[in-house]
């Protein structure tokens, strides 16, 4: 990425609802061209987070700039800057393609002599050339979610929030959505996109993992993994999988052990150096069947990790 | 293990649902035995929530057969019920009534002894850390407790078999963890679970899956076993230029599919010996950086979409 | 059918109709609304009629003539006009809708001919009670005349006879004061429990598709008829709670005389109640929107208890047509049988017709409603 400022900042953002707090304070920033992503689940508070980047509400304390603007002072201004695709599908199910995308491009105040060719590119890119006058409602999913990104940036802005946008959408038209993001990206365009989908982190640049309200981890997907398990991860293969797991949790150097399908998985010291000595321990109590392999952690795992790990250091405070 | 097989606890032939001209389920044919978690997999749309609600006698197919614990259960569905218990995409909870109310509730609906069911619910609620709970109004609960409710309720009757209906969608992975283990011990008492997910990664958790799309059953194996088959393999290649990666290479033969990532791009490719040697000489001549070109296991998206792919073409 | 089941329906329902605000808005806030509203808003009886006046002549005759409008409390007298134009502009805005203009040369004629002209001046914009103000204006001037008459005759040494050849006595009998309220209060006591009935039974299966749980009942033994009994049965009771506190409304605060038996009146409250909750389950059967179902619930209850069941529009007067329409409202009957009961104090036996319409239209209602409810999607 380049040493340019960053397009947005966010610092110790809190919104509240009444007694409810959605946002706990949080911070972080975004390069130009970065793609990052916000993984959570449903009520993390990733929806309140992007309304209030793109001005629509007002941060009960801290301070965001999104292209140097400040969100609280100037809302109008950052909206003029930014495109936004919602969660709920926005376009209008009873116009055409084309009638949807001019609509948008008015509203957006798109030049009148630049308007001809940027409704030919978001209509490429949507990948909808020759059916520009289909009613909308008869789209599939995935077309509609590209459609619904054409949209969005008819007016070239350089920063783009993404709320969602890969809900109920097929995993082939996903790809294809994420294949359009990094396009984005590489001509400089600061996406940041939330989804609860925890594998779509692979897809970006750099991922922020949110629960409750608060950043739990910021950090590019290898990062991640590598620094939250605490341990290496093992993978148990056994007939007797809960004998197994008894012996497993009396193992001196064993953090974690838990039932993953027809497996188990291990979380264990480095240097109790089981990835060598399981098998071998397992057989001397009665399991000699034991197949044990090194597997890599997936991000869930660190999420689990973390979430436990903040929240137990939490209760020590 | 000794003896013969467990039983079969659910079973389907050919069960077909239509809409008017859309066929939502196609001829779906499925065996699940006590014991054995079965995953129903596939994208919003694919035909889940259609198949689990005649499998739940809930919907009447248009044809095919459901056997749930040897009843028929196009035959008798109300006997059918009494063996089963389902919990569809919102959980079926009283929102107005308390955690008690609600498991209260689904005992007297099928009709469990007063001790039988409130020894049940102590342990059920213990289990999911809701014990502290239980005065709380339902939808003042979170999204992993209220599905963790749910769950309760579907089991107060202690069913030999569940159908669970996209039970984790949204829900955050502490709960989804802690979900799972619950199903693993309620596997290890032989209930038999059939779970519908959109969420390809949960394929993984299941003993054996079917991947569903449009309708139509695409393949149907343990996890293992689908890796193992699947269509060709993935190489990963880690460079700073994912997008001139694609376009040098997507155009290549043996390479079905490009798709970029964070560190670079994953190609599907049919054979990973023949394509690897391509791969790295294509980038070389383009002047392309890549620092690694190595095998990767897919993922179970990788290998979904590779089921999907190997139906629409032939290899070239 | 399973006991055990139906008191868990019932006892969930009840617990979500006390703690859910709207329906419990609707349980009560609605019937002591419509009440007042309707009680004192509907008043059928003319009286106060605004009247301006101008004389012309300013004698002793004209001014007791005039006094007898002030005096009548079926008029109102608001103004003296000084010219035609003022008289003109008072009918035309409205804020008199009678005019009484004594000609100069009023007693004169008297005096002369035996015969004074009074003109009375009418706004028949609404031309009901156009009729009834000129009819009572002609009864205060008749009245007022037969006295000037009885006097001269007196003052001749005459013996006052004012008798006429054929004299009519009426007699009202039920609602001797003709007070417009005694019949109309216990209409709007039927109107008041169609309406809610219906809204509170129209909302709870449709809340149910919306919530997502009607999916799991279905999955499981539970029986239509246990439903429909569990449902029913707190709304019932409801119901009841409401038409008790409308009739004690009626009785206590309109003080609409109350003539018949109680346990009758109950009765047939319970039967047309059944009839209105079973329409309004059915409706929320059918379709599967909290609002939508309220909607059509309303529509259904309110319009044609309001028109076509004689609670406020006599049957009688309606076309040959419309009169046939109104054996299929249900609260027909029992507007019938409350107005009954309460001002005739009629006995079962001679209301036994409408009891057993009320009756029959209950159990085919019951039979539909029950039936309507599939254990099957799609």
């Amino acid at each position: 990425m380049t040493t340019a400022s960053p397009q947005i900042v966010a610092q110790a953002l809190v919104k509240r609802f009444g007694a409810f707090e959605a946002l706990g304070g949080v911070s972080f920033e975004v390069a130009p061209g970065e793609v990052m992503g916000f993984l959570g689940p449903n009520g993390a508070g990733k929806s309140t987070l992007i309304r209030i980047l793109c001005g629509l509400l007002r941060p009960s304390s801290g301070r965001a700039l999104v292209a140097g603007i400040d969100v609280a002072k100037d809302p109008e201004g950052v909206r003029k800057r930014i495109g936004y695709m919602s969660q709920k599908f926005s376009l209008y199910n009873d116009l055409s393609v084309i009638e949807n995308l001019r609509f948008f491009g008015g509203i957006y105040g798109v030049p009148r002599q630049d308007m001809e060719a940027r409704l030919r590119f978001a209509v490429d890119m949507a990948g909808l050339a020759g059916q520009e006058d289909s009613l909308v409602a008869t789209l599939a999913g995935g077309w509609k979610q590209r459609l619904a990104l054409g949209a969005a940036i008819l007016h070239r802005p350089t920063i783009l929030f993404l709320d969602e946008p890969t809900s109920g959408v097929d995993p082939q038209s996903r790809r294809r959505f994420w294949n359009l993001i990094h396009t984005l990206g590489a001509e400089g365009v600061s996406v940041l996109v939330s989804t609860h989908y925890m594998d779509e982190a692979e897809y970006c640049n750099r991922i922020a993992l949110i629960n409750r309200g608060r950043l739990v981890a910021l950090g590019t997907p290898a990062e991640l993994k590598q620094r939250s398990l605490g341990g290496e991860l093992l993978e148990v293969r056994c007939r007797n999988l809960g004998a197994a797991i008894e012996a497993l949790r009396r193992a001196p150097g064993v953090r974690d052990a838990a039932v993953f399908g027809s497996t188990v998985h291990v979380v264990a010291d480095p240097a109790a150096n089981y990835r060598a000595g399981l098998a071998h321990y397992l057989a001397g109590h009665g399991i000699a069947d034991a197949g044990v392999r090194p597997i890599a952690p997936t991000l869930e795992d660190s999420f689990v990790s973390l979430v436990q790990a903040s929240s137990s250091a939490a209760e020590a405070r | 293990m000794s003896g013969a097989p467990p039983a079969v606890a659910i079973e389907a032939g050919r069960l077909s649902k239509r809409f008017g001209a859309k066929t939502a389920v196609d001829k779906l044919g499925l065996t699940v035995r006590q014991g054995e978690i079965f995953g129903l997999v596939g994208p919003d749309g694919a035909g889940k929530t259609t198949a689990m609600r005649m499998l739940a006698s809930v919907m009447l197919p248009d044809e095919g057969t459901v056997t749930i614990d040897g009843v028929d259960a196009l035959a008798q569905p109300e006997r059918a019920k009494r063996h089963l218990s389902y919990m569809p995409q919102r959980f079926g909870l009283y929102e107005d009534l308390t955690v008690d109310e609600n498991i209260r509730f689904y005992a007297d609906v099928f009709e469990v002894p007063s001790d039988a069911w409130r020894a049940r619910a102590d342990a059920l609620l213990a289990m999911s850390g809701m014990a502290q709970f239980r005065q709380r109004l339902a939808g003042k609960l979170s999204g992993g407790m209220k599905q963790k409710l749910g769950l309760a309720c579907s089991l107060v009757h202690t069913p030999r078999v569940l159908l669970l209906d996209e039970p984790t969608t949204g829900v955050d992975p502490v709960s989804r963890r802690e979900f799972w283990q619950i199903l693993y011990s309620l596997r290890a008492e032989g209930v038999a679970i059939l779970i519908a997910t959109a969420y390809l990664d949960e394929a993984e958790r299941c003993d054996r899956l079917a991947f569903m799309n449009e309708g139509i059953m695409l393949e149907c194996d343990s996890p293992d076993a689908l890796k193992a088959h699947m269509p060709g393999a993935i190489l990963d290649v880690i460079s700073t230029d994912p997008h001139a990666v694609r376009d040098a290479v997507a155009s290549l033969p043996g390479v079905r599919d490009v798709l970029i990532v964070g560190t670079g791009a994953h190609v599907h490719v049919d054979d990973a010996k023949q394509a690897l040697p391509r791969i790295m000489e294509k980038l070389g001549a383009s002047g392309i950086a890549a620092s690694g070109v190595s095998e990767t296991p897919p993922s179970m998206e990788d290998v979904f979409l590779a089921f999907v792919r190997g139906r629409g073409k032939p290899a070239p | 059918m399973r006991l055990r089941r139906v008191r868990a329906i019932t006892v969930k329902e009840s617990l979500q109709i006390v703690r859910d605000p709207r329906s419990l808005m609707i349980a009560l806030l609605i019937p002591l609304m419509q009440m007042f509203m309707l009680g004192y808003g509907i008043n059928l009886d003319i009286m106060h009629i605004p009247v301006c006046v101008m004389d012309r002549e300013a004698s002793q005759d004209s001014q007791g003539l005039l006094h007898r409008f002030a005096a009548s409390r079926y008029f109102d007298v608001r103004r003296a006009a000084g010219s035609e134009a003022d008289i003109r502009r008072e009918l035309d805005s409205g804020d008199c809708s009678v005019a009484v203009v004594i000609p100069a040369g009023f007693s004169q004629g008297i005096g002369d001919t035996g015969a004074g002209e009074v003109q009375v001046l009418v706004d028949g914009t609404d031309s009901n009670t156009a009729n009834i103000s000129a009819s009572y204006a002609r009864a205060v001037i008749s009245a007022y005349s037969a006295d000037m008459q009885s006097a001269a005759l007196r003052r001749k040494g005459a013996v006052a006879t004012t008798a006429t050849p054929v004299d009519t006595q009426a007699r009202v009998w039920f609602n001797e004061e003709l007070e417009s309220r005694n019949f109309i209060v216990p209409g709007i006591v039927a109107m008041v429990m169609a309406i809610v009935g219906a809204q509170l039974t129209a909302l709870t299966i449709a809340r149910e598709w919306e919530r997502g749980t009607m999916e799991l009942l279905m999955s499981t033994p539970v029986e239509p008829m246990e439903l429909m009994l569990g449902k029913l049965l707190p709304y019932f009771v409801v119901g009841m709670v409401d038409a008790a506190i409308c009739l004690a409304l009626a009785v206590f605060w309109f003080h609409v005389p109350f003539r018949g038996t109680l346990g009758l009146l109950l009765f047939t409250t319970s039967l047309f109640l059944l009839v209105v909750l079973c329409i309004g389950y059915y409706i929320s059967v059918a379709i599967r929107s909290q609002v939508a179902a309220s909607q059509i619930a309303l529509l259904l209850t309110m319009l044609p208890t309001t028109l076509l069941s004689g609670f406020a529009f006599p049957i009688e007067q309606m076309p040959a047509f419309v009169r046939g329409v109104t054996y299929l409202v249900s609260a027909r009957y029992y507007v019938t049988i409350v107005k009954a009961v309460f001002l005739k104090g009629t006995g079962a036996a001679g209301l036994a017709v409408p009891i057993l319409c009320l009756a029959v239209y209950a159990a085919a209602v019951t039979l539909l409603a029950s039936r309507a409810f599939r254990k099957t999607l799609g």
